[in-house]
C-alpha cells in the first residue's frame, strides 16, 4: 500500500513540475535612501504577497529578499527612497535602474517627493557629507508614483495587479489598467515636491474643497485637523509625503474608473485568490 | 441625461417600522434603521455617523458601536461633518473590521477613491461593509448655517428643534413652536450660489451614485424616504433588513412625486455644476484656468 501511495505522490509531483511556468512580469525593488518601510509595506500583503509572486510577478531584484547583486533588466522597478547626490554609487544605480526598466515606479513619499529626507542637513556618521537627497524624479524620468509614508499594502497590491494586466492582460484588461494607472502617471508628471500646503494651493484656494476629511485620514503624522470645515495643516509636523493631496477626491477623480469600483474590487479580489 | 441617478438595482419609498427611530428621524429614518439592523446582526462593527458636538447643530464625525450611540445622531445637520477623517482611525483605535459610513455624495466618492487608490488608507479598502449615501444639493460650512439661522431667520441655533428643505423652502422649527420658512434662493441652490461651500459647485452627483444604498426625502411623501439600492453588498443587506421587518416600503412608481422629481433635481444640479466646471476655464475672463479635478492631476 505505501508503495502505491508513493507512486501516486510522485506522479502528482511530476505533473506539477510539467506545468508551464506562469507568464509573469519581472519586477524588483530598488533601495535608495529610505527606511525600508515601503518594502515592509510590500511584505505586509502577507499571503497576498505569495499570490503575487506565484501568479504575476517574478521578483528579480531586491537587496533584502533576493540574492542578486546587480540590477537586472526588469519590466517594473519599484524604487524606494530618495537619491543622495553626494553618493556616486546611488546616482549610478538610479540611472542604471532607468536604463534597465521598462517602467520606473517611485514607491513611497521619499522616492516621489523627498519626504522626510528633505529635512536632511547631513552630519551623520560615518558619511557626514551626505546631505542632499533628491526624489528620483529629479534625476531620472519616472513613469508613475505611489505616494504615502508608508505606501499602503493595498495600494501596492492594486498597482501590481494593474501593472500585470497592462503588460500581460487581454485587450479589455489592458484598457482598464491603463485608465487605472493614468492618474498615477500624471502625478509623476506633476512634479517632485509635495506638502500639506498642496491642500491650500491646489484644493482650497482653487475652490474645490468640500471638507470630506480624506486628507486628515491619510496623513501619517496626524498633522491635519479641520477648521471652518476645511483642512488645516500643522506645517511644522508635515513630513511632505504627498498622501493628503493624492487621497483627496478633488485633487483628481477619474469618472472612467472610480464609479466602476465594485467590478474592479471584485477583479482584484479574484486575482488575489 | 439618463445617468443622473447612477446605477441601481432597486428603488423604493420606505420608512422605518421602529417608532422610536421615526420620532427622531429626518424623514423615514432609513440611515439610523439600516445601521441599527447592521449593528445588531454583525454586518458592521460600528458606523461613522455625524454625531453631536459641544456646539448646537455642529456635527462631529463619531464612531457609533452600539445602538444607544447610534440613536444620538439621527437627522440632517445641514453643515459639514468631515466623515472620512475617521475612516482609518475606525480600523485602528476602534479596531473595526466591518465599517459602516454615512455621508454625502462627495464623501461616497472619497470612500470609493480610497478603496481603489488607498494612498494613505492602510487596511481600509477591504473593510468598508456598508456605505450609505444621502441625497445632497449642496452643503454649508457651520458659519454659513449660523449666518442663515441666526441672522436671516433671527433664531439662536440652540433654540432650533429641526431644519428641513422642502416645497422650495428652507424650514426652521423652533423649540417653542416657531416655524420660519426661507425661500431657497436666499440660501443658495445650484444656480444662485450664496452661502453654500464653494466646493459643492463642481459636484456632479445628487443622489450618491457611488454608495451601497442611498436615501433622501425627495420623491417620497412626508415621513417617507426614497431609497436606491445600488451594489451587491447594499442589495444583500437591504434584502435581509426587509426580511426582518425593519422597513415598510411602497413601489416608487406608486408614490408622489416619485422618480420624476428626483431626476429633475439631479439634472438641475448636475447641469448647473457642469456649467460651473466649464466656466472655471475662464472665470470673469481670466487668462488662466482654475483646476478641473475631473480631467487632470495637475
Amino acid at each position: 500500500m505505501p508503495v502505491k501511495a508513493d507512486a501516486k505522490l510522485k506522479a502528482e509531483i511530476s505533473k506539477k513540475e510539467d506545468k508551464p511556468v506562469a507568464d509573469k512580469i519581472k519586477a524588483g525593488h530598488v533601495h535608495m535612501s529610505g527606511c525600508t518601510g515601503c518594502e515592509v509595506a510590500i511584505a505586509d500583503n502577507y499571503e497576498g504577497l505569495l499570490t503575487l509572486l506565484d501568479k504575476y510577478v517574478d521578483w528579480v531584484y531586491d537587496l533584502t529578499l533576493a540574492d542578486v547583486r546587480h540590477i537586472p533588466k526588469m519590466d517594473v522597478a519599484l524604487v524606494e527612497g530618495s537619491v543622495c547626490i553626494q553618493d556616486v554609487l546611488s546616482v549610478e544605480e538610479i540611472v542604471e535602474t532607468r536604463e534597465k526598466s521598462a517602467l520606473v515606479v517611485a514607491l513611497g513619499g521619499c522616492a516621489c517627493y523627498g519626504n522626510i529626507t528633505r529635512f536632511s542637513r547631513g552630519g551623520q556618521t560615518n558619511q557626514p557629507q551626505h546631505e542632499s537627497y533628491l526624489p528620483i524624479g529629479d534625476i531620472i524620468k519616472v513613469d508613475a508614483y505611489i505616494p504615502g509614508c508608508a505606501p499602503t499594502p493595498q495600494m501596492i497590491r492594486n498597482v501590481c495587479v494593474m501593472a500585470y494586466l497592462l503588460l500581460k492582460g487581454n485587450k479589455e484588461q489592458q484598457e482598464l489598467a491603463k485608465k487605472y494607472l493614468t492618474p498615477l502617471m500624471q502625478l509623476a508628471e506633476r512634479g517632485t515636491t509635495a506638502c500639506g500646503c498642496d491642500l491650500m494651493y491646489d484644493i482650497i484656494n482653487q475652490g474645490l474643497c468640500m471638507g470630506c476629511g480624506s486628507c486628515a485620514a491619510a496623513c501619517p503624522v496626524r498633522a491635519i485637523t479641520h477648521e471652518y470645515g476645511k483642512p488645516n495643516v500643522n506645517r511644522e509636523m508635515c513630513i511632505k509625503c504627498g498622501a493628503c493631496y493624492s487621497q483627496c477626491p478633488r485633487s483628481w477623480f477619474n469618472f472612467d474608473v472610480i464609479p466602476e469600483f465594485e467590478g474592479i474590487m471584485e477583479l482584484i479580489d479574484g486575482a488575489m485568490k | 441625461m439618463g445617468t443622473e441617478l447612477g446605477k441601481y438595482k432597486l428603488c423604493v419609498s420606505a420608512r422605518s417600522t421602529d417608532k422610536a427611530i421615526l420620532k427622531k428621524a429626518q424623514d423615514g429614518g432609513i440611515v439610523t434603521q439600516l445601521f441599527k439592523f447592521a449593528l445588531e446582526n454583525n454586518i458592521i462593527d460600528g458606523a461613522i455617523v455625524a454625531g453631536p458636538s459641544d456646539e448646537p447643530w455642529r456635527p462631529r464625525p463619531f464612531i457609533a458601536t452600539t445602538v444607544e450611540e447610534l440613536m444620538m445622531s439621527p437627522g440632517t445637520k445641514y453643515n459639514i461633518s468631515p466623515q472620512l477623517s475617521l475612516i482609518k482611525e475606525a480600523t485602528r483605535s476602534y479596531g473595526l473590521d466591518k465599517i459602516g459610513i454615512v455621508g454625502t455624495p462627495c464623501q461616497m466618492q472619497a470612500v470609493r477613491k480610497g478603496q481603489l487608490y488607498p494612498v494613505g488608507l492602510r487596511d481600509v479598502p477591504d473593510k468598508i461593509a456598508l456605505a450609505i449615501g444621502i441625497f445632497c444639493m449642496e452643503n454649508f460650512p457651520y458659519q454659513s448655517l449660523k449666518q442663515l439661522v441666526e441672522d436671516h431667520a433671527a433664531i439662536k441655533l440652540k433654540s432650533v428643534k429641526k431644519m428641513e428643505v422642502g416645497k422650495g423652502k428652507f424650514w426652521i422649527y423652533g423649540e417653542r413652536g416657531q416655524v420660519i420658512a426661507m425661500p431657497l434662493k436666499w440660501i443658495g441652490e445650484a444656480a444662485h450660489h450664496k452661502y453654500e461651500q464653494p466646493g459643492c459647485h463642481v459636484c456632479l452627483d445628487y443622489v450618491a451614485n457611488l454608495s451601497d444604498v442611498s436615501t433622501g426625502s425627495v420623491g417620497s411623501p412626508d415621513g417617507w424616504s426614497t431609497v436606491f439600492v445600488r451594489t451587491k453588498k447594499g442589495d444583500n443587506i437591504w434584502a435581509k433588513a426587509i426580511e426582518s421587518g425593519c422597513f415598510e416600503t411602497k413601489p416608487i412608481d406608486q408614490v408622489k412625486p416619485g422618480l420624476e422629481l428626483i431626476s429633475k433635481l439631479a439634472n438641475e444640479k448636475i447641469g448647473a455644476n457642469q456649467k460651473t466646471v466649464e466656466e472655471r476655464k475662464a472665470r470673469c475672463g481670466a487668462h488662466k484656468e482654475l483646476r478641473n479635478p475631473y480631467i487632470s492631476v495637475k
